[in-house]
């Protein structure tokens, strides 16, 4: 009897037959996304080598992904990618982690990395809430919402991660809530495409954890949510703070060209060593 | 030449394709040196943004397939901490030189005092074991940085060279041989197959590695793991064997891995020291052999794993052993734990902490003990 198998399959290890996702997780559709961008600019996986860090996110490549991951400590992922592009400066290094990893404890790494221009492509999902250890307060938490951590409101200001990512000095940022499959699997190839640091911030819900604290409940609740309150960045250009209050700013923060780190330092070489380098 | 440029020189006789690292006092002068020859010799630099990004670059790299290199002291080494149990868990091969300060805290940057002499070992949660030497020269710095690299690729495990201060920034005669004196051991690397077919870890005669870009699928997690590599919470085998096969990966080869000198034959108070102290050692002993005193050494190449076997046969030759430390006595609950049963023992650290240990002053307690 013949076998039907999803179309992106063949990119998965084959003897691992669930996911550590929750039910209404975005995790899914963002895999889909990611191996979509992959199917779809025709790469081989073993042109890749994926990192990821600590936190549900992190297992989307660990151990989903049938190509060589590396599943590091809490907030490194970049830093472990960064070692392993220059020693591999012909793959693409994909890190696939959240936003407390990559913002929170790992913030450090994801503004240097941005700001040296790697060759590299980070999908920052970002949940808005620390998944895995129990809905404590991230970086990404809205002002005011009471999480367990946050007993009587979060008296935090999230963080505007894209924004940040572009100002650090990142080749490419895009932003996209899971509500937006398309528009993400889009600016994935991108950021794979892009001769630089390139990062893909993906808004996905998290309906036990944060949907439970910000009463928007279920996945579906959720997903309705970014599809009413999702703004292009054209659009909110033209908006003020009040208009923008509550609004997910998506799109295309930056899409530049310059030089990129192993580019510069190879470059940089050619004198001294008379091209041998 | 000075001892941080030997060992600069050393990373680059062993062939190393990769060195991160971040400013520290006392040991900068080789990172600085690499920065301007390493990538003369083909290899890649990253100045990161702190020990903690230098670390996971280095692991990066190594998984990469190079061979992989960070230099730090003290305070670099506490940031290192969690990413060194990573390293062990994941059985990488990386070189990590410790030019020790004097701590706690920020402490003295300039002054040498052997400080992380157990935290490199025993400073990352869990239990594991990594290798540790300690250079007592400039011409060692050398020596023992390329052995370092030979060690770690060998044995697929983050080795230390435990310098201190006094032996980063010591200048004496150094002679680098000719390339093709140097042995070097490259790591072994998985042959091909399907992951779940090979053995990429927990292998105590040590698993070929399964590196990056080469289309073998790797899958490498910090999280407890089977011999695939596969992530396994559930298994209380599997946890068992991922905690003692890197351990027994180095302990059953420790008779390989363990150097000391021993120079005690017919002696009744053995010396025992290890790095720049071991030189102040050997002119005490003489000094007291001179003065009819039979007075031995040994000294410990190896500080990791420990030489237990090596300091029990000094204790139970001898009546007493004198344990010199440049530090309030790190090895000394080791150095005690092996000797006890067999001798008197006693501790002497320097005159003050931070100086290095003068000859007269050992001789001054070798004098007192053999009273």
């Amino acid at each position: 009897m013949s076998e039907i198998n999803h179309p992106l399959r063949k990119y998965m290890r084959p003897q691992v037959k669930k996911t550590t996702f929750c039910p209404g997780c975005g995790a899914g559709i963002i895999t889909q996304a990611l191996l979509r961008a992959i199917d779809e600019l025709g790469l081989a996986m073993d042109d890749f080598v994926f990192v990821s860090g600590i936190g549900c996110s992190a297992w989307i490549p660990s151990p989903l992904l049938n190509v060589d991951t590396l599943h590091t400590t809490h907030g490194r992922p970049i830093a472990f990618a960064t070692g392993v592009k220059m020693g591999l400066p012909d793959k693409h290094v994909v890190v696939v982690s959240g936003d407390g990893d990559l913002s929170a404890i790992g913030g450090n790494h994801l503004i240097h990395a941005a700001r040296r221009n790697i060759d590299m492509t980070v999908i920052l999902v970002n949940n808005s809430i620390y998944g895995m250890t129990g809905g404590q307060t991230a970086p990404t938490t809205p002002y005011g919402m009471t999480t367990i951590t946050s007993p009587y409101g979060n008296a935090e200001h999230e963080f505007d991660l894209s924004t940040l990512v572009k100002s650090a000095g990142a080749s490419y940022v895009a932003r996209w809530t899971t509500y937006h499959p398309r528009q993400m699997t889009k600016s994935i190839k991108k950021g794979i495409e892009k001769k630089g640091f390139a990062m893909i911030e993906a808004i996905t819900q998290c309906p036990v954890q944060f949907g439970r604290v910000s009463k928007q409940g279920s996945a579906v609740n959720m997903l309705k949510h970014y599809k009413q309150n999702g703004i292009r960045i054209e659009k909110a250009a033209k908006m003020d703070a009040a208009e923008l209050e509550g609004k997910i700013v998506e799109g295309e923060f930056v899409n530049v060209d310059k030089p990129e780190l192993i580019f510069s330092i190879a470059a940089a070489l050619k004198e001294p060593t008379g091209g041998n380098k | 030449m000075m001892g941080n440029q030997a060992c600069a020189e050393g990373v680059i006789a062993a062939g190393c394709g990769f060195a991160a690292g971040y400013p520290i006092t006392p040991a900068s002068e080789v990172f600085n040196a690499l920065a301007k020859q390493l990538p003369m010799a083909g290899g890649t630099l990253l100045q990161t943004e702190d020990e903690i990004s230098a670390i996971c670059a280095a692991i990066g790299a190594s998984w990469a397939g190079l061979k992989s290199f960070t230099v730090t002291s003290g305070p670099g080494i506490s940031l290192m901490q969690e990413n060194i149990g990573l390293a062990v868990a994941t059985e990488t091969p990386l070189v990590i030189v410790d030019v020790q300060r004097l701590g706690p805290s920020t402490g003295v940057p300039a002054i040498g005092v052997a400080g992380d002499m157990v935290q490199v070992a025993r400073g990352s949660h869990g239990d594991y074991q990594i290798i540790a030497i300690c250079p007592e020269s400039p011409q060692e710095m050398f020596d023992m940085t390329v052995h370092a690299f030979n060690l770690a690729e060998e044995y697929r495990v983050p080795v230390f060279v435990m310098a201190e201060g006094f032996v980063g920034h010591m200048r004496e005669r150094v002679v680098i041989p000719d390339e093709s004196q140097i042995k070097l051991i490259n790591r072994k690397i998985t042959q091909g197959g399907e992951p779940l077919t090979r053995r990429d870890f927990l292998d105590p005669d040590v698993a070929p590695m399964p590196v990056f870009g080469r289309g073998f699928k790797a899958h490498v997690t910090s999280s407890c793991h089977d011999e695939y590599g596969m992530r396994n919470l559930h298994d209380p085998d599997v946890m068992h064997r991922y905690i003692m096969m890197p351990i027994q990966k180095i302990l059953s080869k420790r008779d390989r891995i363990v150097e000391v000198e021993a120079d005690y034959e017919g002696a009744r108070l053995v010396l025992i020291s290890y790095g720049s102290v071991s030189r102040s050692s050997r002119q005490a002993a003489a000094m007291a052999r001179a003065a009819g005193l039979k007075v031995g050494t040994l000294r410990l190449k190896t500080a990791w794993p420990f030489p237990d076997k090596e300091v029990r046969a000094a204790a139970e030759s001898a009546d007493s052993v004198l344990v010199l430390e440049n530090n309030t006595g790190q090895m000394y609950p080791y150095i005690k734990a092996e000797s006890a049963h067999a001798c008197k023992i006693d501790f002497l650290g320097p005159q003050v902490l931070g100086q290095i240990h003068d000859p007269q002053y050992i001789l001054a307690k070798i004098r007192e003990i053999m009273k």
